[in-house]
């Protein structure tokens, strides 16, 4: 059982939690409508609205909409599926092609251990069945940026099968209302990337880069199991957060290291499936979920108007919004698949059919693997909740940003302070601070910026590790630490304590002082203290302010309260 | 003379790598109307023979084939070298790799003498195919076949009725037969290497697959190329599959297995030996003449102490279909690299990338390479799969499986012709299309590819025009030595006759008539 995970935000910012009522059923509406309204909230548990939809037509049943997912995983590797060349994004154009990537004739491809390897992790931690035996084909078409005029892929006996993806989403509007949903994995197979093509349309020429070419891919497919763009996004965050654990992909999305088709369609239920069409090019999961959602809501609308859906391949287009018919590539593909005769089938083993004397560096033993297995995205969830008693919901926030959770643990492991203070302070006062000073950037860059290049984070997890032992031992008020915490954020290069100082932010540590401007505050507030006496609750707060700004906010609120309230009934 | 003979000669340094690989240059320019060769890489071999001279000197040669001239089929890559696969695709391609065969003959410090023509693509059995031209078999010039010719008072011009070599590695062959090297590298895909070597009177050996590495031969059909070696004798056939059998990293079809160096035994008793002569290869179109010599070779081994027993391989007949299946559909998938973008030829044309597809490989490929694009194509496609190329590989699997129960019989090597009959004239070969030539003529060798056999051709007499027949030797998979045992003591009882190529080169009978050398070497 995978423990409930948090669903991330399709559409506003991604630190955001979403709740969308993303049920199998879905009504009409404008497929550029309301699903993507996300509003930004100033703490990082921001909400959103459901889908509003207009509520359905008497007498006819609503619609429901069926999403599969096609994924290709770059596998990290230093070296290509088939060749020797060297794996780098954003090399020099065509700077890591072999012989055998550029297709030179007589070239035979070997295959690459450690992508085999990545194949076999990532199928044990979806559950897969792995084939003791699987076997490369090729599939044939002409395109200037696949060398060989064919891809070796696994077509008909694939590396693993079988195997199932857990991820949660809200069903309400509370956090506890999660459901852990689960979408099969059909399988995985080992196949190779093809190179890139620019078109410089000006000259009317194409350039091609084949650095890319030959580099080894994780097809997933994932079984029309979900029913909305939020899931779909769901599952492949789940995934991403998977494969990034595993280290057997580096999934980013915007370098194209993870890369979605969604095949969509609707139908009424209890009636066949209807035609699907297929989306392509979805590079981030905010698109993805765009372009589902509104994918699904041309389907109905077309379907409304009495038109028919075509068994056709569309693209996103993220500028609009909307999905658009791709260019047919010469009517339908026939890919002429035949089996790769270059390579023998790969054979698997595990402890028990490991052929004795077999030479370990031509075999791979499964269990092996199995053993090597890092901690799962939702263990990790399930240990956070239970070491640290945060909410479910805080333990998905932290996994769901890339390097959150090691800055959180980083911190943890150096301050005295409670875990549960130092959850707030992470997700609330620092995420929050990242959101608003990068609003213009991207924020997935802006958290690999910050978090992944250590120094480069204006707020170092010592810093706030130390910043919250000063709050901890009540050195300073927590209002003075929010601004510590600001000044840090300057990133002058000073400790907390040194801003403490030099800001005279240490709490007043002498009674008799905070006796004496307690009690010249209520002499030079008697309406106040009328007020009080008058029975509104309400004007203790008033003095307690009146206090703290004589104090410069150096006093403990709960102490001034405490004082002011002593010598109000003496 | 066998090349271990000739290198001792070297050692001995009665003859020096650059005077043998000179006089060889000088036999390939005596010869150049026999079209062996496209490429003579006359630079690089005398390089080598001078590397070469410099380690004899110093009294440390690198091996057997050291100061050897070799001859390559110009499918092979050669760094450095044209390598055109004797098609406009390739004209002008100079690969930047050697082939693993290559590179191994290289370091073994054999001498690179030229790439050898081919039918194109080596898709053919005349080596008539190719855009240089037809290869002509060296006996048309031999004195036995002139004799005979003038014998049976043919009175038309000679030149004009020139044999072809059989093919695809005619270029090979002939080189081998018209003394230009003494060993070439061909390619057998269905026969490309024991066909040709058939008709020129050479040993044309087609190792196990798996044994020797197809890396950097360009190939026809993965699943059953593989690197042929042609040679004057079956010990320099053994010598030459010394040097390449063996894994190599770069092809993952080749066995992991170490290959120990070996000398082939001289085989005084074969009564310890069971011959199979399958019975399904007496086919009505096999010439009297090669048929008589068949049975005379059967009838040698069971005189000698062998056990001969007729053998039957069932499916022999659906392999010629099969293959056809099988073989384009590689082809199809194969020649899909050749688009014109990153190599070979590209058409004038830029309307659109499709168009220039289009254009190159019309204008890259001859009709026979685009015939079997076409048919490949049409075998794969989604509806046509089940029914002809899944049922091909299911005809392959049993055609393999008649190999095995025949040796699980006890059968130690098959005997069977090589060709249906001796080589042809050229202007009697073209009369039939090139599919329906490499149908016949492949029909004794194809089977053997299909099943990964290693199989060898060794020329045992001549036909009652002078020309030279070949019969074929099957062995169980890497039994590859037991093979070239068997094929040596055939080699030594039937005592081929050299070829007499005096009239056509005169002056230069020196290198391999050459007394001077064989007797010191006998001493």
């Amino acid at each position: 059982m995978a423990a409930p995970m948090l669903r991330w935000c399709c559409s506003g910012r991604r630190f955001a939690f979403a709740r969308v009522g993303c049920g199998s059923c879905h009504r009409r509406g404008s497929p550029t409508g309301s699903t993507s309204n996300g509003k930004r909230g100033q703490s990082s548990v921001a909400q959103q609205p459901h889908i509003t939809a207009q509520k359905p037509r008497k007498g006819e049943p609503e619609w429901a909409a069926v999403v599969g997912l096609e994924i290709h995983a770059q596998i990290a590797s230093n070296s290509k599926l088939f060749s020797g060349s060297q794996v780098c994004f954003a090399a020099p154009p065509n700077s890591l092609v072999s012989f055998f990537d550029a297709s030179l004739p007589g070239t035979l491809p070997v295959l690459n251990r450690r992508c085999v390897e990545a194949a076999v992790m990532t199928g044990l931690a979806l559950d897969c069945h792995i084939n003791r035996k699987s076997l490369f084909d090729r599939k044939h078409y002409f395109y200037a940026d696949l060398p060989a005029g064919y891809q070796i892929t696994q077509q008909r006996l694939p590396i693993a099968v079988n195997g199932s993806l857990a991820y949660s989403v809200y069903v309400g509007r509370k956090p506890s209302q999660m459901v852990t949903r689960t979408v099969r994995v059909k399988q995985i197979q080992l196949e190779q990337d093809s190179g890139k093509s620019l078109h410089d349309d000006l000259r009317s020429q194409t350039l091609i880069d084949l650095n890319r070419a030959g580099i080894g891919l994780l097809e997933l497919v994932l079984e029309p199991d979900m029913s909305c763009g939020e899931e779909a996004a769901t599952a492949v965050r789940e995934l991403q957060l998977i494969l990034q654990a595993l280290g057997t992909s580096q999934a980013n999305m915007a370098e194209g290291q993870l890369r979605v088709d969604a095949n969509i369609s609707v139908h009424r239920p209890g009636e066949p499936l209807g035609i699907r069409t297929e989306v392509k090019n979805l590079n981030s999961a905010r698109f993805l979920a765009k372009a589902i959602d509104y994918e699904i809501q041309r389907q109905i609308n077309e379907l409304e108007n009495g038109g028919e859906i075509l068994n056709e391949t569309r693209s996103f287009d993220f500028k609009l919004g909307c999905t658009v018919p791709m260019r047919d590539k010469e009517g339908k593909q026939d890919y002429r698949f035949m089996p790769e005769p270059n390579l023998p089938p790969l054979l698997l083993y595990d402890s028990g059919s490991l052929p004795s004397g077999a030479d370990p560096q031509q075999v791979i033993n499964i269990d092996q693997l199995r053993e090597r297995l890092p901690e799962l995205p939702r263990v990790t969830r399930q240990r956070l909740v239970q070491q640290y008693g945060m909410l479910p919901e805080h333990s998905c926030v932290l996994l769901n940003e890339v390097g959150l959770l090691e800055f959180f643990q980083n911190v943890i492991k150096e301050t005295r302070a409670e875990p549960k203070k130092v959850t707030s302070w992470v997700l609330n006062t620092f995420l929050g601070f990242l959101k608003q000073q990068n609003l213009a950037v991207s924020e997935r860059e802006v958290m690999c910026f910050l978090l992944s290049f250590g120094g480069a984070s204006p707020v170092t997890p010592s810093a706030l590790a130390e910043l919250l032992d000063l709050l901890d031992r009540k050195a300073i008020s927590a209002p003075a630490a929010k601004q510590v915490f600001e000044e840090l954020w300057r990133n002058e290069g000073k400790t907390p304590a040194q801003i403490v100082a030099e800001k005279k932010l240490e709490l007043l540590q002498d009674p008799e002082a905070l006796e004496q401007l307690c009690r010249s505050t209520l002499e030079a507030h008697p309406d106040v203290v009328m007020d009080l006496k008058r029975g509104n609750p309400r004007a203790i707060n008033k003095l307690i302010g009146l206090v703290r700004k004589a104090t410069l906010g150096r006093a403990d609120p709960t102490a001034i309260k405490e004082v002011l309230e002593r010598q109000l009934s003496s | 003379m066998q090349v271990i003979m000739v290198s001792v000669a070297l050692k001995q340094g009665q003859i020096t790598p650059t005077e043998l690989c000179q006089r060889c240059l000088s036999l390939i320019k005596k010869t150049k109307f026999l079209n062996a060769y496209i490429t003579v890489s006359e630079e690089v071999a005398l390089k080598q023979a001078e590397e070469s001279e410099k380690r004899y000197k110093k009294g440390h040669s690198l091996g057997d084939l050291d100061g050897i001239p070799i001859a390559v089929k110009d499918n092979f890559s050669t760094s450095g070298i044209e390598t055109t696969c004797a098609s406009n695709m390739l004209k002008g391609y100079v690969p930047p790799y050697n082939a693993t065969v290559v590179q191994k003959l290289l370091d073994q410090g054999a001498l690179l003498m030229g790439k050898t023509n081919l039918d194109e693509f080596a898709m053919g059995s005349g080596s008539t195919d190719g855009i240089f031209g037809p290869v002509k078999n060296p006996w048309s010039y031999s004195k036995q076949y002139r004799e005979k010719r003038k014998q049976n008072s043919h009175s038309e011009n000679e030149d004009s009725n020139w044999l072809i070599t059989g093919g695809s590695s005619g270029g090979s062959a002939a080189a081998v037969s018209a003394f230009t090297c003494f060993a070439a590298l061909g390619s057998d895909t269905g026969g490309s290497t024991r066909n040709p070597a058939a008709h020129c009177g050479v040993v044309g050996l087609k190792p196990s697959y798996g044994l020797v590495s197809r890396h950097g031969l360009i190939p026809l059909v993965n699943s059953m190329d593989v690197p042929g070696i042609l040679t004057r004798c079956v010990d320099d056939a053994a010598t030459v599959l010394g040097v390449l059998a063996g894994h190599d990293p770069k092809d993952s079809t080749t066995i992991q297995d170490p290959v120990k160096p070996f000398t082939l035994p001289s085989l005084t008793d074969v009564s310890k030996l069971c011959i199979g002569i399958p019975k399904e290869y007496l086919t009505p179109e096999l010439s009297s003449e090669v048929q008589s010599l068949w049975s005379k070779a059967a009838n040698l081994f069971e005189s000698e102490g062998a056990k001969v027993t007729e053998v039957s391989l069932p499916h022999t007949s659906y392999s010629i279909v099969c293959y056809h299946v099988l073989c384009t559909s590689e082809v199809a998938s194969n020649m899909a690299r050749f688009d014109g973008l990153e190599y070979g030829h590209r058409c004038d044309s830029d309307v659109s990338t499709e168009a220039m597809y289009a254009a190159t490989r019309r204008e890259g490929f001859n009709d026979v390479v685009r015939g079997r694009i076409l048919s490949g194509n049409f075998f794969l496609l989604k509806e046509n799969y089940e029914n002809y190329f899944v049922k091909a590989q299911k005809v392959r699997r049993l055609i393999a499986n008649d190999f095995v129960n025949v040796f699980n019989s006890g059968v130690d090597v098959l005997l069977t012709p090589t060709t249906l009959s001796e080589a042809v004239p050229y202007t009697e070969f073209i009369k039939e299309d090139n599919r329906t030539r490499s149908a016949q003529d492949d029909i004794f060798t194809q089977a053997v590819n299909m099943a990964g056999l290693p199989a060898v051709s060794v020329p045992m007499a001549l036909s009652s025009q002078g020309l030279p027949i070949g019969l074929q030797f099957i062995g169980r998979a890497f039994c590859d030595q037991q093979l070239l045992t068997v094929a040596k003591w055939f080699e030594k009882q039937v005592q081929f006759p050299v070829i007499q190529l005096q009239e056509l080169m005169d002056d230069c009978s020196s290198v391999f008539e050459n007394e001077k050398l064989a007797s010191v070497s006998l001493k």
